[in-house]
């Protein structure tokens, strides 16, 4: 019998030099997020003083700590359901466009911003001497300025500034990967637009709608510097990541830091979970009508 | 059905000028045409996917080219299909009746009906996705079929297939329009397809009607020698023709054809056409040539000869021919068209 | 599709597009705003400033020492533009053109930097980077910056890698190219325009990147986002409009950017990353 020399062997499972080019990436991944990862897992079991779950312990004991956890979904959720409540209708019809370029362009500025020069702009558009103000009293809507900055409305309006165009975006590439013939043959078929999107385009929609929900929910619950800067940092808007960021460099308990991170990210994972296996239930397969 | 004059620009770009048209109750048309000639434009004008930019369209005494294209009822066979890939094979077919709002009881009899029609019953309950091209071919006929439309749009529905299930689709679809009998418009660019499933032919090309007729008219005298060209009629000469009392003689390949006039049959300028299956070897073929080229296509031979005087000519022969080999070809006169006018 | 003509079909459709133009309304305005206000002299109850001056950009300048801070984020985007090529385009090779055991693992490990957001993955990073002695110097950050960058880079290379037809390669290797030839002479030319378009999405990317950078950056090391956040939260020590000044300066460093970026990429890449 002749046996294949081992290299051969290899390259039919697919591992020859070309394979070998993935690895530095890989290294440097594992290096810099999987290690950091499970060695902020390990220390967050290592508190720096008492039993080894010491810092859960005192995070779910404390209200001034585990309320972090509602106060961000109280901002992240409605902020994600509103963005994607709005992103759905305009991409529908953003997608009947002939040019749509200038206004995803438009719409990418606030994503390129950034969410620190989005919160000084709304620190000064929302304030009581901003222009927004100036406009409500100028058009009667009120005689007094409302208050918009340094509470709960300035973090929420910061998370839909930059959150509406990056949950649209994402929305209007699944709403494009739709075949337009199939609404054609709903219409031939005698379906009116409101059935054309109940009954074929929504269904198709789902799988895309669960994960851009679950994207954009992940980058509200993230939430950071806005809440510092355009929010009340101390009380209503003391989200999680705060609680993490002071544990870490204020009072320098880079373990108790390292469980809040976990903490938050078995949040976001507990709920995107939820949403993908929901999934599940729906269709789940390609969004075109046969062969093209 | 009635199409009066309807016209549709893209911009500066006339994709349909003014094209007319009247369609009988239960009369299979085929609109037939190079890509771009119009022919899809036309069917989506018509489906209300597209807006008129001028003319009008009648249903026996309604105008409905204001309709939108869910208000007109017609069916529709897309080139992909369009097969809503999250619905079972009986769900789509169902989803007209739906919109329609018919008795649930009355859905499940029609589209049992329908499926058994495209003989799919065992297929019923699977996805788009988990079924063949050919089965979903006949799902989107279904579809397209099962509201009892009027008028059933077939936009090249069979372009996606190989030609062996081509050819049995086409069989198909003509055995379920004569069970159905509603009419039918039927866009193709495969001339073939036209002239085995249509009552009567359009040709359009550059966005206009060049000619309607049966089949067996524009097989035989097609109207203007484009149509001839397009219809396979691959010797096309532009040349001029010559009147001996009643007879109408072309000059091709330096000797005088006789042929038949298509139009009026004066002298001048003309073009000839010519079918390679007319052009055949004759011991008395007015065509001197020499063979170029000759290859075998099962009970006979295709050829390419070039005339004395410099012409290429394409003809059919039962016995092989060497290359280098000197013919005479000739035609049947009233397999000569003569076209009056230069190319 | 045309057919919806009737009324409720139109104020949908006009409600649709005010939503839209409201938006962007609100949005031009909380740009003007900043603008506005780095160069006014007083602004306080009326629409638009007193005067006009351009004082606020020479007092930002020498106050915020912005020479150093753009120094260092020019340094810092450099650095993590290249690197991230250097390691994500071979990746990027390796991952479309070979099917190897564990290749799914491998996506998803190069998916999950981009899912997880920065602030959470970015405390246990700057904890282990501080004990490494990396964190408060430019390399701790550059490192940092790089997590997201190279998987972003592969994900966006893997479809160009995909659409280079094989045989192409297969030519150059009959012809007798070896494999650093094959990258150099073939690859890299007919993949520029991949390259060219992510690096610009990276290079994006990379100035607005704030968490990760303030997590790592130590007094030196900030980039302009960073050394902007600590002025807006000191806000008070010095006069808004020299820290709105400051905003614009970091406004146009990314617009210009994003503008070259923008000639060459789709708007909706930088925020569809590599799907699938």
């Amino acid at each position: 019998m002749n046996a294949v020399p081992w290299r051969l062997r290899l390259q039919n499972r697919g591992l020859d030099g070309v394979t070998l080019l993935v690895l530095p990436a890989v290294g440097f991944i594992v290096a810099l997020f999987v290690y950091p990862f499970l060695y902020g897992l390990f220390l967050s079991f290592a508190p720096m003083q008492g039993p080894w779950f010491a810092n859960y312990k005192k995070f779910f004991g404390d209200p001034f700590l585990y309320d972090t956890i509602l106060t961000t979904l109280w901002i992240a959720v409605p902020a994600t359901l509103v963005n994607l409540l709005v992103s759905i209708p305009v991409a529908m019809r953003v997608r009947l466009m002939a040019h749509p370029r200038l206004l995803t362009t438009i719409l990418v500025i606030p994503i390129t911003l950034g969410t620190v020069l989005v919160a000084e702009g709304l620190l000064n558009y929302l304030g009581p001497r901003g222009w927004l103000n100036r406009a409500l009293i100028f058009f009667a809507v009120t005689d007094s300025p409302t208050r918009l900055v340094h509470n709960y409305w300035g973090v929420f309006l910061s998370l839909v500034i930059t959150g509406f165009p990056f949950t649209f975006l994402l929305i209007q590439s699944y709403v494009t990967g739709i075949d337009p013939s199939l609404e054609r043959a709903g219409a031939m078929l005698g379906a009116r637009a409101p059935a054309r999107f109940f009954r074929i385009v929504l269904p198709l929609l789902v799988p895309g709608l669960v994960i851009t929900l679950s994207l954009s929910f992940v980058q509200a619950f993230s939430v950071f510097p806005s809440a510092v800067l355009l929010g009340a940092p101390a009380g209503p808007t003391r989200v999680i990541s705060i609680a993490a960021y002071q544990a870490a460099f204020e009072q320098y308990d880079y373990s108790m830091a390292s469980a809040i991170a976990m903490i938050m990210a078995v949040v976001q994972v507990a709920i995107v979970v939820a949403l993908l296996g929901a999934r599940g239930l729906v269709y789940r397969g390609p969004a075109t009508g046969g062969k093209g | 059905m009635r199409l009066d004059g309807i016209s549709r620009d893209f911009g500066l770009l006339n994709a349909l000028r003014n094209v007319s048209l009247t369609v009988g109750r239960g009369e299979f048309i085929a609109l037939l045409g190079p890509s771009g000639c119009g022919k899809s434009t036309a069917l989506n004008c018509l489906a209300g996917l597209l807006t008129l930019t001028g003319g009008s369209i009648w249903l026996d005494d309604r105008r409905i080219d204001t309709l939108a294209p869910e208000a007109r009822g017609f069916g529709m066979v897309f080139q992909n299909y369009a097969l809503f890939p999250h619905l079972t094979v009986a769900r789509n077919i169902a989803f007209g009746l739906e919109m329609q709002g018919v008795a649930r009881s009355e859905i499940s009899r029609r589209v049992a009906e329908a499926l058994a029609l495209v003989r799919l019953e065992a297929q019923a309950e699977k996805l788009p996705g988990q079924i063949s091209g050919g089965q979903q071919q006949r799902v989107a006929i279904a579809r397209a079929i099962v509201v009892g439309p009027p008028l059933v749009l077939m936009d090249e529905p069979l372009s996606n297939l190989d030609a062996k299930l081509r050819l049995e689709m086409r069989t198909e679809i003509r055995r379920i329009h004569g069970l159905l009998g509603c009419s039918t418009i039927y866009v193709t660019h495969d001339q073939d397809e036209a002239l085995s499933l249509a009552d009567r032919i359009v040709v359009l090309r550059d966005g206009e009607v060049r000619q309607i007729g049966t089949p067996e008219e524009l097989y035989a005298r097609p109207a203007t020698s484009d149509v001839a060209e397009f219809m396979g009629f691959r010797n096309i000469f532009s040349t001029s023709c010559e009147a001996v009392g009643n007879d109408l003689f072309a000059r091709i390949g330096g000797a005088l054809v006789a042929g038949t006039s298509v139009g009026q049959g004066r002298a001048g300028p003309a073009i000839a056409a010519i079918r390679p299956d007319d052009l055949t070897p004759q011991p008395e073929g007015p065509i001197a040539a020499r063979v170029e080229a000759i290859e075998y296509r099962g009970r006979d031979f295709f050829g390419v000869a070039r005339a004395v005087s410099g012409e290429e000519l394409y003809f059919r022969t039962e016995h092989r021919a060497g290359v280098g080999e000197a013919v005479r070809l000739g035609a049947p006169p009233g397999r000569v068209l003569i076209y009056p006018g230069a190319a | 599709m045309h057919g919806e003509k009737d009324w409720a079909g139109r104020a949908w459709v006009f409600g649709v597009w005010s939503l839209v133009g409201f938006f962007i309304l609100n949005l031009a305005a909380m740009i003007g705003t900043v603008v506005v206000n780095s160069f006014g002299t007083r602004w306080f109850d009326t629409w638009l400033p007193a005067s006009y001056t351009v004082r606020w950009y020479h007092q930002a300048w020498d106050e915020f020492q912005l020479p150093d801070i753009l120094i260092v984020t020019m340094e810092v985007v450099g650095a993590v533009v290249l690197v991230s090529a250097l390691i994500g385009v071979p990746a990027a090779y390796g991952m479309a053109r070979r099917d190897f055991p564990g290749k799914r693992a491998v996506m998803l490990l190069f998916l999950l930097p981009l899912l997880v957001p920065p602030i959470t993955y970015g405390i246990p990073l700057a904890t282990v980077l501080y004990q490494a002695g990396l964190a408060g110097r430019i390399w701790g950050v550059i490192l940092a910056n790089l997590v997201p960058t190279v998987p972003f880079v592969i994900l966006i290379m893997i479809p160009f890698v995909e659409q280079i037809d094989p045989r192409v390669e297969a030519a150059a290797r009959v012809f007798g190219a070896g494999t650093g030839r094959l990258f150099v002479r073939v690859l890299v030319p007919l993949l520029a325009p991949g390259i060219l378009a992510a690096l610009l999405l990276v290079l994006v990317r990379t100035i607005a990147m704030f968490e990760l950078t303030f997590l790592t950056a130590g007094s030196d090391s900030q980039t302009l986002v960073v050394a902007l956040y600590y002025a807006v939260f000191a806000a008070g020590v010095r006069p808004g409009q020299s820290i709105d000044a400051m905003a614009v300066v970091y406004m146009l460093t990314t617009m210009v950017w994003l503008l070259i970026a923008l000639r060459f990429v789709n708007p909706t890449q930088i925020v569809v990353r590599g799907r699938r």
